[in-house]
């Protein structure tokens, strides 16, 4: 929290002045601070949030619906399913103008983008398919059927596989990288929301709201390994809807945001056990890293905020109000 | 009798859709040829009859395909998934038409070899169905009753119930209300015979969520003798000291009139005003709102209830099978009351079917005309097991548990 007074300086500094918000960034990064990007579903708009400092930076309009979001790899562009628009928004991070569209299809929800940062991949609801996009000519590749209603989708870091979540059809697809083809297919919990592969792509990560458990599957067998309950003392087991994933790169600890339970679940990364949980707001959705890794950012659906967790301390520090429905979170150093 | 068969056909299934998305779903749902219907390995029936209600607005006519969208859409959901599991569905949709005897189609159909089956019809009807020899060899899904005494003195073994009881909407009701502190209920009770059956259900709610009911009054004006609404209503609703009214009057022929006539200004909740259902075209949470979207792209309109009970168990059969991982009857009938079976139905809890009844638990939706107000179990209804089970009759309640 030492890069607290610079910002502060730096944003009086530009306090009031609309075209320098990209000077507030350059000095937000070089400060060491994280820039917070957060989807609005119902405010149809981008929350921009300096992570360090706990401050809504500003709000941009941004299309009809916005759920699913993320970053290029160098940072420059910032991907925004607009699901009610039918489109991928493409927002420069430098400007915060939006600069084109993808063809995402119907519906998009989530997306993931490969290691080379060439293809992007999408789940379209409405459709029952996963549309592929080559992400530097802008165009469809491929559409991928798979289960009714895919939501949850990733890509392994090796760039073997994609593996797209339906929740109607209770699968995990298992799209080959180079053929575009489903290969193989693993029955999981009822109602699948959210999948996260492990930085070794060793392991599947996938979270099944009706049942309320977390699902390891390891990768060469595409078999469950190991099912995770959640218990909370005074929280009813229906309220346990666990969706957003994201483990840490040296698989220490894995983060699962549990929707109406109001708890991000901690769970030891090695021995796949629940060793603690953090009360957030309210329906937590998604979560995000910082990119030092040292903070957790969680989206809460219903209190209209976000919570921020300091990994070192293992503890909540920080709720924000950045608007209404918050639903996916990105952020770039 | 008219009969159809619905289903996804095998080649379009199987093909790799590199069109547009609107086109490729256009060609996902057709009707099969009979060649096409080898591959076919689960075959479920719909027995409907034809709407008969008489009072209805003119601006809101009922569905002649009420019921029967939901089942469609719930075997193109099957099969969407039985393209990675090889279980393939198909329905075919029997009309009951006036003059028909609903038994003896359900009997030609055991022989033909269906065993999942679907029915839309009275509850006497079902009844009697249930009872019929052979009807141990099938599951009867009742997709559109919320009769109680179907759930209990005249149970079966035989019938699941995916709506809501009567008794499950007026607990649902009577939870709000208790929440909300508006205990004291002026009770207006229609002249159809179900009418005084959603009465009876309200009265129970109220004995058991304390609810108090000041006043039960029936309702047999038809203001053919130039008695006009608002000279009649605000007389009838005079009386008792009363926070809410409720109604019961299922086939709408009067409910609506009370809204903003009444002597007092309270709120008109039951059949009309706030009407506790299993779903509605405002519920959009917990991912309702792409079941709405898929079934309005499809259909043309907005499901219903019956198109949701009707969804609901092509679905219970298609989560079954695959769960199971076999299309064979027994197999799939086990697992359907077992208690691994969980339903995803759209409304945030699994749901699954009371062993003591065949009666699907689930959340109930309290809505008005443009908004969801609530979702019961209302917060602070607790019970040891599962509370969705503080709606309708309970396994220590249940007659039908005793008869098992």
């Amino acid at each position: 929290m030492r890069n607290d007074s610079n910002n502060r300086e730096t944003r009086r500094g530009t306090h009031g002045v609309v075209l320098a918000a990209s000077l507030v960034f350059a000095a937000c990064g070089s400060a060491g601070a994280d820039t917070v990007y957060v989807t609005l579903e119902k405010d149809n708009a981008v929350a921009i949030v300096d992570g360090v400092a706990a401050k809504l930076l500003k709000t941009m309009s941004v299309g009809k619906r916005p759920r699913g979001i993320a970053l290029s790899r160098d940072g420059r562009e910032l991907y925004v399913a607009v699901s009610d628009d039918d489109a991928i928004r493409v927002i420069d991070t430098a400007t915060s103008k939006v600069v084109r569209d993808l063809p995402s299809g119907d519906d998009p929800e989530t997306f993931a983008i490969d290691p080379e940062g060439t293809f992007l991949y999408v789940s379209n609801e409405d459709d029952n398919a996963v549309t592929v996009i080559d992400l530097a000519k802008g165009k469809q590749v491929k559409r991928i059927p798979v289960g009714v209603e895919p939501e949850g989708i990733a890509v392994s870091p090796d760039g073997r596989w994609v593996v797209s979540t339906s929740e109607t059809t209770n699968m995990a697809h298992w799209i080959d990288r180079r053929r575009l083809e489903v290969i193989d297919n693993t029955l999981v919990d009822p109602r699948p929301r959210a999948a996260c592969f492990t930085a070794d792509s060793k392991q599947l990560w996938v979270t099944s709201e009706i049942a309320g458990t977390l699902l390891i599957l390891d990768v060469d067998t595409r078999q469950i390994v190991k099912r995770v309950s959640f218990k909370i003392p005074g929280v009813t087991a229906e309220k346990i809807q666990p969706v957003g994933i994201r483990v840490d790169p040296e698989r220490r600890r894995g983060y699962v945001a549990l929707g109406p339970a109001n708890r991000v679940a901690v769970i030891d990364a090695q021995k796949l056990d629940v060793v603690n949980y953090f009360l957030v707001g309210q329906r937590v959705w998604h979560l995000e890293f910082s990119p030092d890794h040292r903070r957790l950012y969680t989206t809460n659906g219903l209190s209209n905020d976000i919570s921020i967790i300091d990994l070192a301390e293992q503890k909540v520090v920080k709720s924000l109000a950045v608007g209404q429905y918050p639903w996916g979170v990105a952020v770039k150093p | 009798m008219r009969s159809l068969v619905w289903m996804i056909t095998v080649a379009s299934l199987l093909a790799v859709t590199d069109v547009p998305a609107k086109q490729s779903r256009k060609g996902t749902a057709a009707l099969a040829a009979d060649a096409e219907s080898a591959a076919v390995n689960l075959r479920i029936a719909y027995l409907h009859r034809p709407t008969t209600r008489t009072f209805f607005p003119y601006f809101d006519p009922p569905a002649a395909d009420s019921g029967l969208q939901g089942a469609r859409l719930g075997i193109e959901d099957n099969n969407t998934t039985g393209r990675f599991t090889g279980q393939i569905f198909a329905l075919n949709e029997i009309s009951v038409d006036e003059g028909d005897d609903p038994a003896s189609v359900f009997l030609r159909l055991l022989a033909e070899g269906y065993r999942h089956i679907l029915v839309d019809l009275p509850a006497a009807s079902i009844e009697r169905l249930s009872l019929l020899p052979g009807a141990e060899h099938s599951v009867i899904y009742d997709v559109g009753s919320t009769d109680d005494r179907l759930r209990e003195a005249a149970c079966s073994t035989r019938v699941l119930h995916l709506l809501p009881s009567r008794s499950m909407r007026a607990d649902a009701l009577a939870q709000y209300l208790v929440q909300k502190r508006w205990t004291k209920w002026f009770l207006i009770v229609g002249r159809q015979p179900s009418d005084r059956l959603y009465a009876d259900a309200v009265e129970r709610a109220a004995k058991r969520f304390g609810g108090k009911i000041v006043a039960i009054k029936v309702w047999e004006y038809d203001f053919a003798d130039r008695r006009t609404p608002e000279a009649v209503i605000p007389v009838f609703t005079q009386g008792a000291d009363h926070d809410v009214l409720i109604v019961a009057d299922e086939a709408a022929e009067f409910g609506d009139l009370l809204p903003y006539r009444s002597w007092f200004a309270r709120p008109v909740v039951g059949t009309q005003g706030l009407v506790p259902s299993a779903w509605h075209r405002t519920h959009e949470a917990w991912g309702a709102l792409q079941l709405q979207k898929r079934f309005r792209e499809q259909a043309g309109r907005w499901m219903d209830e019956t198109d949701y009970g009707a969804w609901l168990a092509i679905r219970a059969i298609g989560e079954a099978a695959t769960r199971a991982k076999t299309v064979e009857f027994d197999a799939i009938a086990n697992f359907l009351r077992s208690d691994q079976f969980a339903l995803a139905g759209f409304k945030g809890v699994p749901l699954s079917f009371r062993s003591w009844d065949g009666q699907l638990r689930q959340p109930v939706l309290l809505a008005h005309e443009r908004a969801l107000v609530a979702v019961a179990p209302i917060e602070g209804f607790i019970h040891p097991r599962n509370e969705l089970d503080t709606l309708g009759y309970d396994q220590s309640e249940s007659v039908c548990d005793a008869k098992r």
